[in-house]
């Protein structure tokens, strides 16, 4: 009778694990995938380009973001990432009121300049409600008012070799060898002079808070939620973002995702 | 003569050449990139597993539709709502994984590419595999407009749609015709796929990229909202595995060897016709 049941539950054992390797074997078979720098990987990441230009190509000169109403701002926007960065340089400024705060562009401009949050304040302000799609799924609207990155650039005027700009930021996600690394992103010029990128000082009518990028969030509508930093301290007008970080324009293209993230 | 009857056995049809080329090549690489679109967009799903209606998810309200997550009900439970209606599933969705160690996840690991949480590899095998499926839509969509495939065997005539009544019942009795076009039931559901399910999912993946929603703001009009678009997106996946469920089942009841073959070399082998002769081969 035991010897019966022995079976029979070894017979069940077996069949589960072989049920089990067969699934998770099969699934595992493909983590190759997630393998950054790999020759697949490079392939496959070909496609990112393809949406970057067909949407560029489709996208009218332009054209905005989707904008709402005031009544369909039902919540705070929600604080995700970093919401509370810890450099040194950051407290001393927060503790301030952020009174001492220089935002410095610099790099490939005619001449180089930086901002108090007074002189931001006092430039041409444009105030949109917007919604803010993260690359996890989720979507929140708030209003955002700050200075158009494209009146900056008009004052600084960008040198013909410049491409891109970086963001450099004051938090950090991650430890490296040598210290925290600090977020940076990146956007082309198309995206910089775009009417809706703001110098975002503002959050539904309250200064802009800690938790979601005080003193100056870039916002960047039609991308993703990794494509608008909080906390810059300085807008650098390059001619290729590979030397900063991976070289992939950004923290989190750095870890593997999408430079664009307009999708 | 009665010797050679009895050779050829139960009587035979004969065999015909039902799948063009575009239709077998477009099958199999359609079968191929679904299967990579499904696994990397319950990878995508899972770094946000819950599903909302509406322009955004509410945090401070509550519009969500449908939610997997861990609860602590002496011991972690994966728990899946639906509707405000809640049920225990762990080891499916919510909670999953090896016994000792479980993870919190929407999906587990053997639903999606790579098997474990990376969001970043999700997106670049969807996208990538996104286009592919465009391409061959489109490939399949002209070579079916223009050699008359689409007309003559998907669209349904007035008469496949006056025996709709006649092939559900032989199809609920598991009595299949196999003539050399499709039956009613096979054009609406292969026509739903193409037609309605494979241009739906486009469009609501689509709708979800804030660049597409610059460029056609109307996305979100016809969704009703960048959340509700990501929740059709789903339901449409839903769909989708229903879809291949019944159809692998229709395969094997109808017969799976000479199913397979007309997708694979195009010949396929449909029923005597009354009053002709069986086909004798020696």
């Amino acid at each position: 009778m035991s010897g019966i049941t022995l079976s029979r539950r070894r017979l069940l054992g077996l069949g589960a694990a072989t049920l089990s390797g067969l699934t998770l074997g099969g699934c595992d078979r493909l983590d190759f995938l997630g393998e950054r720098g790999s020759d697949v990987r490079s392939y496959l990441e070909a496609a990112n380009d393809v949406t970057y230009r067909v949407q560029r190509l489709l996208m009218r000169e332009g054209a905005l973001a989707p904008e709402y109403a005031e009544t369909e701002i039902r919540q705070g926007q929600r604080p995700n990432g970093s919401t509370d960065p810890q450099s040194p340089a950051y407290l001393a400024l927060r503790d301030n009121h952020f009174e001492d705060y220089r935002l410095a562009i610099t790099g490939l401009v005619e001449r180089e300049k930086s901002y108090s949050l007074a002189e931001l304040r006092n430039m041409p302000s444009r105030t949109q409600i917007t919604r803010h799609d993260c690359v996890e799924g989720w979507s929140c609207i708030a209003k955002w008012t700050g200075t158009p990155l494209s009146v900056v650039l008009d004052e600084v005027k960008l040198k013909p070799a410049a491409r891109y700009l970086v963001f450099h930021c004051f938090d950090s996600l991650d430890e490296g060898p040598s210290g925290p690394i600090r977020y940076y992103e990146s956007c082309d010029l198309i995206d910089a002079r775009h009417p809706q990128t703001i110098l975002a000082y503002g959050l539904n009518g309250q200064t802009l808070p800690v938790a979601n990028g005080a003193p100056v969030r870039v916002r960047i509508e039609r991308a993703l939620g990794y494509k608008q930093p909080k906390y810059v301290h300085t807008i650098e007008a390059v001619d290729s973002f590979s030397r900063f970080g991976l070289g992939k324009g950004g923290f989190w293209e750095d870890q593997g995702y999408d430079w664009y993230g307009g999708v | 003569m009665n010797e050679i009857i009895v050779k050829a056995g139960r009587q035979q049809g004969p065999l015909i050449r039902r799948q063009s080329i575009w239709t077998r090549v477009t099958h199999w690489t359609w079968a191929i990139w679904l299967f990579f679109l499904l696994l990397s967009g319950l990878q995508i799903f899972n770094a946000h597993p819950a599903l909302y209606i509406g322009q955004e998810s509410g945090f401070a309200y509550d519009n969500a539709v449908l939610r997997m997550d861990a609860v602590d009900r002496h011991g972690p439970r994966g728990q899946t709502t639906i509707f405000g209606r809640s049920f225990d599933t762990t080891g499916l969705f919510g909670l999953s994984g090896p016994a000792d160690h479980p993870r919190v996840r929407g999906f587990p690991a053997a639903l999606t590419i790579p098997s474990y949480q990376d969001l970043a590899t999700g997106r670049v095998i969807h996208f990538f595999f996104a286009w592919l499926l465009v391409a061959t839509l489109l490939v399949w969509l002209c070579a079916g407009l223009i050699s008359g495939h689409i007309r003559r065997d998907l669209v349904p005539t007035g008469r496949d749609l006056a025996h709709l009544p006649r092939d559900v019942a032989a199809h609920a009795r598991l009595r299949f015709h196999h003539g050399r076009g499709y039956n009613v039931l096979q054009k609406l559901s292969y026509g739903a796929v193409l037609f309605v399910l494979l241009p739906l999912m486009v469009l609501t993946g689509l709708a979800m990229s804030p660049g597409m929603d610059a460029v056609w703001p109307w996305l979100l009009e016809v969704f009703g909202g960048r959340q509700t678009a990501r929740s059709i997106h789903f339901l449409g996946m839903t769909l989708l595995v229903l879809f291949f469920i019944v159809h692998i089942l229709m395969v094997l009841a109808a017969g799976p060897i000479n199913e397979l073959r007309s997708m694979i070399s195009g010949w396929y082998r449909i029923d005597p016709e009354p009053g002709l002769k069986p086909e004798i081969k020696s």
